[in-house]
């Protein structure tokens, strides 16, 4: 039997079935009409209407993120790309796959600055893993097979298929691949057998041994050999802020967040150790610091990574292997199993020593009050009501890092947040994606008065789909961390940092049919969100926590740097 | 330090783009980049010549293997290799100038592919070095136009690149 002639529009939906995609979230447009028009004949996948392209990418971004499949958005052409670009930056810069197609005005009209056209293939290149412009719908399909190959395998990333309106119109013979290779494009997964001899040999001569996993540990699954890795061996292990919930938090050996606010002990540790044991992680500007500093100190480093480009990128290793994080560590715990050969235990136990020296800094201690609420104490409390055990989503600034230090993730894919970019207004959209994969789960967006206004519309698309998020507003007045910064650095000349005329918060959360409540006493901070998991569990619950305006976030260390070089409170 | 990186490409739309971007946005230098298909029409080749450190050189060769239109990347500086650069150059050729260039164009092994009474296109090809060698043998003023396509490179002998 040949295959059916189907529309270019229909071959999209019936890729998007084939792909097992269950949201598409989007927003319709002249370009794309004619996709949503087979969208709205079918019922396999669900289409969630945000109210900024934006929020589309970011809720896509969110939902791939908690669930590790790709997530899927759509938009129009011109401003409907343009709008999705903060999204698909902010994906790209944090590795999560995910397939955005965007309208494209028709074939013969590209280049003539048509209504709604933009190059959107040249825009968004230099961030995305790849992109697509496909001029004949008999690419269409296998164009989409592409996509989504190269955004789930390597290392994950977005894909842009800009598919002009006439291609959608136009009709071809409709067949699927279900599998695609392509010449250019091999990922390895298997690390290299010698190298990965030479690091476990490397591990076992440790005596002051350091376990730093990232991001490619939480999007390449490999938290669980991680933590056994660990274990087997005694070795402290930090994460970075897109690694946490890699290893489980509340464990001894793990010594807490490293990098710019990260805790005393594991930048201390991660300064002075002597094997430093680094997977899917890229020794950024946030996490080491000044380059120069770090490699004041002599140490060894193994480095697991799937990208070779991240592999002695800002600093040198000597044993790097280039692989599937979960399959290296799996290959380095069955070596290490397979020998009865363990580091020198009294090495350890002075290394522990010293560690434990350094974590009786307790760096996360804070000023209690009765009067005013402290930020952190509002993250304490989130953690003890929800049990440790919900989905975290933050925007970006000081109450994000409260959020990391503070919220002591067990598992990993619970903290959902914008670490490259670092882009505000994440955090409501980035909720929406992991409510609607986990629609049991408690979901909880930690976020600042600056950062929930860049994406406030979308409250209307939480009530459209009944999505039960709550919205945890630490309210200081500030664009808190942009403060701590002229606080510490300009002075104290607090350049357009103060917000005067907020909204209130209650008001607006009801105008847009949820509930909302403003805290203002410490005392208060619990029964309200008991109340909001309890007594509103079904619905979206606006905090508006009043806090301390003066709140900085320690430890800090200085942008340019050392690891060494801590603010302590 | 000078390093000459040859590629074989998808022959895609936008696969230069992607090239130039990233060398751009990264911070890379091109010094040239001479780009055209192979005898297999799905693939281009493409010789970039850059300059920088060694952490710089493994950068840039990683980060074109990531592209993913790439098919294979190879640092023709790392073993023995040939480059070879075409060079057009339209000179005054009046006068006593005329025997002389004619002479020059003879010790560079030129050849003249374009007379006027007033004028000689030489084509020249060569390493860069020969031809900027040619460039300086020539009085200044006598060099009305030049066009260089910038080096496309080769393994000697045995090394070969291909899919």
């Amino acid at each position: 039997m040949s295959d059916p002639e189907l529309t270019g529009a229909e071959i999209v939906v019936r890729c998007l079935q084939a792909e097992g995609v269950k949201y598409v979230f989007g927003y319709p447009g002249g370009a794309v009409l004619n996709i949503y028009d087979e969208i709205y004949k079918q019922s396999e996948f669900k289409h969630v209407l945000v109210r900024h392209e934006q929020a589309a990418v970011h809720a896509a971004d969110a939902y791939a993120r908690a669930t590790g499949k790709v997530g899927v958005a759509l938009v129009t052409s011109g401003p409907g790309a343009t709008n999705a670009v903060t999204g698909i930056a902010t994906a790209y810069m944090d590795s999560i796959p995910l397939v955005v197609l965007t309208g494209q005005v028709p074939t013969a009209a590209i280049g003539m600055d048509a209504f709604q056209e933009v190059d959107t293939v040249g825009i968004t290149r230099p961030c995305v893993k790849h992109n697509f412009l496909v001029k004949d719908v008999r690419e269409l399909a296998i164009t989409l097979k592409k996509a989504f190959y190269i955004a789930a395998t390597g290392r994950p990333g977005p894909v842009v298929v800009d598919i002009p309106k006439d291609v959608t119109q136009q009709c071809a013979p409709f067949h699927y691949p279900a599998e695609i290779r392509l010449r250019s494009y091999n990922p390895t997964y298997k690390g290299h057998a010698g190298q990965i001899r030479r690091a476990v040999q490397m591990l076992l001569e440790a005596k002051r041994p350091m376990i730093y996993t990232g991001g490619g540990v939480i999007l390449g699954d490999a938290a669980e050999p991680v933590t056994e890795l660990a274990r087997l061996l005694g070795f402290p292990v930090t994460n970075t802020l897109m690694g946490l919930g890699g290893y489980p938090a509340p464990d001894p050996l793990f010594l807490g967040m490293l990098g710019m606010h990260g805790t005393f002990e594991a930048n201390m540790a991660m300064q002075h150790c002597d094997v430093l044991l680094a997977v899917g992680a890229r020794f950024d500007d946030r996490v080491i610091g000044n380059p120069k500093h770090f490699a004041k100190e002599a140490r060894r480093i193994i480095h697991i990574d799937v990208d070779p480009s991240s592999i002695s990128k800002r600093v040198k290793v000597d044993v790097p292997i280039v692989g599937d994080v979960k399959q290296v560590l799996e290959e380095l715990i069955r070596i290490l199993r397979s020998g009865t050969e363990r580091p020198d235990a009294a090495a350890l136990k002075a290394w522990w020593a010293q560690i434990e020296l350094w974590r009786s800094q307790n760096c996360l201690k804070y000023e209690r009050s009765d009067t005013v609420i402290k930020p952190q104490y509002v993250i304490e409390k989130l953690y003890e009501v929800t049990e440790g055990d919900a989905y975290v989503t933050s925007d970006v600034g000081q109450h994000q890092m409260w959020a990391a230090q503070y919220y002591h993730f067990r598992k990993p894919r619970r903290w959902i947040n914008s670490g490259g970019l670092g882009t505000m207004g994440v955090g409501l959209p980035y909720a929406m994606g992991v409510q609607l994969a986990y629609p049991q789960a408690k979901v909880v967006c930690v976020t600042g008065e600056g950062s929930i206004q860049m994406n406030i519309q979308e409250l209307s698309t939480c009530l459209q789909e009944r999505l039960p998020i709550k919205i945890v507003l630490l309210n200081n007045r500030y664009l808190g961390m942009v403060r701590q910064w002229q606080e510490f650095f300009y002075e104290e000349r607090y350049a357009e940092s103060y917000i005067d005329a907020l909204p209130d918060f209650v008001k607006l959360a009801e105008a847009y049919g949820h509930v909302g409540m403003t805290i203002e006493r410490p005392q208060d901070v619990e029964p309200a969100l008991r109340d909001a998991f309890g007594k509103y569990s079904d619905r979206l619950v606006f905090m508006n926590f009043v806090t301390d305006p003066h709140e900085n976030v320690y430890p800090m260390i200085p942008a340019g740097k050392g690891l060494s070089e801590m603010i302590l409170v | 330090m000078r390093h000459i990186i040859s590629l074989l490409m998808e022959n895609e739309a936008g696969a230069l783009s992607r090239v130039a971007g990233l060398f751009s946005a990264r911070g890379y230098n091109i010094e040239s980049l001479t780009v055209a298909p192979t005898e297999d029409p799905t693939l281009s080749r493409m010789t970039i010549v850059t300059r920088g450190s060694d952490d710089v050189i493994e950068q840039i060769t990683k980060q074109l293997n990531k592209l993913i239109d790439v098919v294979k990347v190879q640092d023709l500086t790392d073993g023995s290799h040939i480059e070879r650069e075409l060079m057009l150059v339209k000179v005054r050729a009046t006068g006593e100038l005329r025997e002389e260039m004619k002479r020059l164009a003879d010790i560079f092994r030129g050849r003249i592919i374009d007379v006027t009474d007033k004028t000689y296109t030489i084509e020249l090809t060569g390493t860069g070095s020969k031809l900027n060698a040619f460039l300086e043998a020539l009085e200044p003023e006598a060099i009305l136009e030049t066009v260089r396509t910038g080096a496309s490179g080769i393994g000697r002998g045995e090394r070969i690149m291909r899919v």
